[in-house]
């Protein structure tokens, strides 16, 4: 099961990573999310905290009538906190549910700053290199290297995957968790 | 009129049996639909593709059970005898319209009993058939099989197991007996199992209940929206009304000093309120349908217990939120069979305690105090207090010198288990009824009140509000964030004096209100966030009370007070304790709505009335 889903995971990348890019950074790393994930950007506005989640869940803010968590990118990768700058801002993404049915939940990310807007070709994007055995990245598509500089595409559901944002951390990503999505 | 009522052979109105669910999980959603279509042995041998198109098939259910509805309350009105010819044709259009939607997806067992219907209804319309109580029962019979059926598609729609419901062939066979107008001792019926009743039992010369109206021809200035859609609209004036609020208070803005300006504001604050209110009323449904719902369910159980019932219906144009409709189905049952079986007594009873003999139900509903009270009011033999004691102290429930007043006695009945019926009949008796009926209320956030007074009758009150998307709530401040307490869950506040606050060995902390010692809740403790002062006296103190606890929750202040639209925090915050949900503050940030019950926990004193 394993061996055939690796490589049907790799195919499907491969087909689908070429295309429209969103490019936002946290400190000197750039990342990328395609542009069809993403509802909207809007500036950093007061969240509401949730007791009782991880840190890197910063709360809940009102999108529109709509009550959307928001996830700190920095604190989700690891990275120290930064001053929030006129730059900072929240992207709002379409995030897949886990079982795979249902509406897409939206989730705000919240990153230093966005930059543009890219079109990335196939031939840009390399896969992701092996950091041994125990660094699993299952959520980089790929590093696509656009004018001398490495940007890291992201694969949003799988940053997101866990739903439950309250109770525990992370979930270890389960490989045989193909989406059902066609 | 004048017809023939004296006896009614063949059996109850009761269709089959709902499909069981016990067959094993199916997942997907297409393949039930698909293996249910088969199971209908379609004539084309295949299954058809558009009976696996979920949105055909979610079309379908929807007019399907409206029409069912229909033909329901029109053969009540046949059968009491109240009906026009246009009474009859309405009956038949909906059962011809079923079969054709029937036959569109090919769900050819419907659609054939529909056909036999149809037919039946059809020699009735014409006038070459009387419409007796034995027919209008296989009428019911049928459109209690169709309806088996649509529930056995909505469950293989959603993916669940769904069992097909048995063949027809019994069903069609009363029903051509009953076209032919044949002695019905003749038909091949399904087990009867109960005499044949006196047909007086369930009759009278009931005049039509207040039925009727708005139902015909109300259908043509109506128009079906997704829920979805009306959210949206709901979420959107929301925010109209915010951003019109902040406008209205931007400091800029109050510099201008412009009395048409102003003039103008205040029209957009009043037309945006207008709007606001008309988007929430979308959601309004009247209640009459439910209502109407029962008239069917007081006749079966007349017939079933040989009692004789005549269900009053009032304010069925009362609207509730949809939810609160749905939600209200079940108590209602439980409460009219209730009141069938213990309320009211049995004709000779009645006459001989100088009653008309058949009883009187009356079922309304009304605006009390921002507040929908549905009264389920009988005039039967009235609540026994010295018997509810009684079997209350047998069962332990309240000791045998305990003085309590007539309105705690009556609340014993909804104490899980409890029954005074000596013996448990198929109606009522094992005590489980009006357990349900309090959770369901309670879970509507309601009051039940009743009103008993001996041989005269009981009157039970279901007090809910008016929706559940929308509560009061009190903005409380904690540790620099706000929170939205629930008002129908906060009895009192008040700013606590050193000599109330009480330390038990060390650890708990109690509060004296009103002479009784009350737990206290830290609410920043609770959620981990750092409160203004340490000191219990410098808060505020709540008094609020979940399920049967009360307990004193402590907060840094009160900011405010807010009618607040509930929203979901979403599924990415399924796992989290404490919050029934967030809410949009006027100055457009979200509000967590706190869930006492599980913010208090543990904690609480048993709550007294």
């Amino acid at each position: 099961m394993d061996k055939q889903t690796v490589p049907s995971k790799q195919a499907r990348a491969a087909q689908g990573r070429q295309g429209k890019y969103l490019v936002f950074h946290l400190g000197r790393e750039e990342f990328a999310v395609a542009v069809l994930k993403v509802r909207e950007i809007m500036g950093l506005q007061e969240i509401t905290e949730v007791p009782q989640t991880p840190p890197y869940v910063r709360g809940v803010i009102n999108l529109r009538g709509k009550v959307i968590p928001v996830v700190d990118l920095r604190r989700k990768f690891g990275m120290p906190d930064a001053e929030a700058t006129s730059r900072t801002c929240i992207i709002v993404l379409h995030v897949r549910r886990r079982s795979g049915s249902g509406d897409p939940l939206l989730m705000g990310v919240v990153v230093d700053g966005v930059s543009e807007v890219l079109t990335i070709q196939e031939q840009e994007i390399e896969d992701t290199p092996s950091f041994g055995e125990d660094v699993r990245l299952p959520y980089i598509l790929g590093l696509a290297k656009v004018k001398g500089r490495v940007k890291i595409l992201l694969d949003i559901d799988e940053v997101m995957t866990a739903q439950e944002l309250g109770g525990l951390e992370l979930l270890p990503l389960d490989e045989e968790a193909v989406p059902a999505e066609a | 009129m004048a017809q023939d009522r004296e006896r009614i052979e063949g059996g109850p109105a009761a269709g089959p049996d709902r499909p069981a669910e016990a067959a094993p999980e199916r997942p997907d959603a297409a393949e039930g639909l698909r293996a249910l279509a088969e199971s209908m042995e379609s004539a084309a041998g295949a299954a058809n593709p558009l009976a696996q198109d979920p949105e055909l098939v979610q079309d379908f259910l929807v007019e399907a059970r409206e029409h069912l509805a229909r033909i329901e309350a029109c053969l009540l009105e046949i059968e009491q005898g109240v009906h026009t010819q246009e009474t009859l044709h309405a009956a038949f259009r909906s059962f011809h319209t079923i079969k054709g939607l029937a036959g569109f997806l090919d769900y050819s067992v419907m659609q054939r009993v529909a056909h036999e219907t149809e037919t039946l209804l059809d020699l009735a319309r014409n006038g070459k058939l009387v419409m007796r109580p034995a027919a209008v029962d296989v009428v019911l019979a049928a459109g209690d099989y169709l309806r088996s059926w649509l529930d056995a598609i909505e469950a293989a729609a959603a993916g669940r197991a769904a069992a097909a419901p048995p063949e027809p062939d019994a069903l069609i066979a009363r029903i051509e007996a009953a076209a032919a107008g044949g002695p019905e001792e003749a038909v091949a019926a399904p087990p009867a199992d109960e005499p044949a009743l006196q047909r007086e039992a369930a009759a009278g010369p009931a005049e039509a209940p207040a039925a009727g109206a708005g139902r015909a021809g109300g259908d043509a200035s109506l128009v079906k929206v997704d829920t979805a859609k009306l959210e949206y609209l709901v979420d959107m004036v929301g925010e109209l009304v915010i951003a019109q609020t902040m406008l209205r208070h931007n400091p800029d803005f109050a510099q201008v000093k412009s009395p048409k300006l102003q003039r103008d504001i205040a029209h957009l604050t009043r037309v945006t309120g207008e709007v606001q209110k008309t988007a929430m009323a979308m959601r309004m449904v009247p209640v009459g349908h439910l209502f109407r719902r029962m008239t069917r369910l007081v006749r079966d159980l007349a017939r079933k217990s040989g009692k004789q019932a005549e269900l009053e219906l009032h304010g069925e144009d009362v609207e509730l939120d949809r939810t609160i409709v749905e939600e209200l189905h079940d108590p209602l049952v439980h409460m009219l069979r209730n009141s069938m079986d213990h309320g009211l007594e049995a004709p000779a009873e009645r006459e001989a305690a100088g009653k008309p003999a058949a009883g009187r139900i009356r079922l309304a509903a009304s605006h009390q105090a921002g507040m929908i009270v549905i009264e389920i009011s009988d005039d039967g033999r009235g609540l026994d207090r010295d018997r509810i004691f009684r079997k209350a102290v047998e069962r332990g429930l309240v000791a045998a010198d305990a003085k309590l007043s007539d309105a705690e006695v009556f609340h014993l009945i909804f104490e899980p288990g409890f029954s005074t019926a000596e013996q448990v009949t198929d109606v009522s008796g094992r005590g489980v009824g009006m357990d349900v009926v309090r959770k369901h209320i309670n879970k509507l956030r309601g009051r039940i009140e009743i009103v008993s007074s001996g041989g005269s009758g009981t009157t039970f009150l279901l007090k809910v509000p008016l929706t559940l998307a929308i509560i009061d709530g009190l903005i409380v401040s904690v540790g620099g964030e706000r929170f939205i307490v629930p008002i129908f869950a906060v009895r009192e506040m008040f700013k606590a004096s050193p000599e109330q606050v009480f330390t038990v060995e060390g650890r708990g902390e109690m509060v004296m209100v009103r002479g009784r010692l009350l737990p206290l809740v830290r609410l920043a403790a609770k959620l981990g966030v750092a409160p203004r002062s340490e000191d219990p006296c410098d808060g505020l103190v709540i008094v609020g009370e979940s399920g049967s606890r009360v307990f004193c929750l402590l907060v840094d202040e009160l900011a405010g007070k807010q009618e607040v639209v509930i929203k979901s925090l979403g599924p990415a915050f399924r796992e989290v304790r404490g919050f029934a949900g967030g809410a949009i503050l006027g100055d457009g940030r979200v509000g967590l709505i706190l869930d006492l019950a599980a913010v208090a926990g543990e904690a609480g004193a048993v709550l007294r009335n």
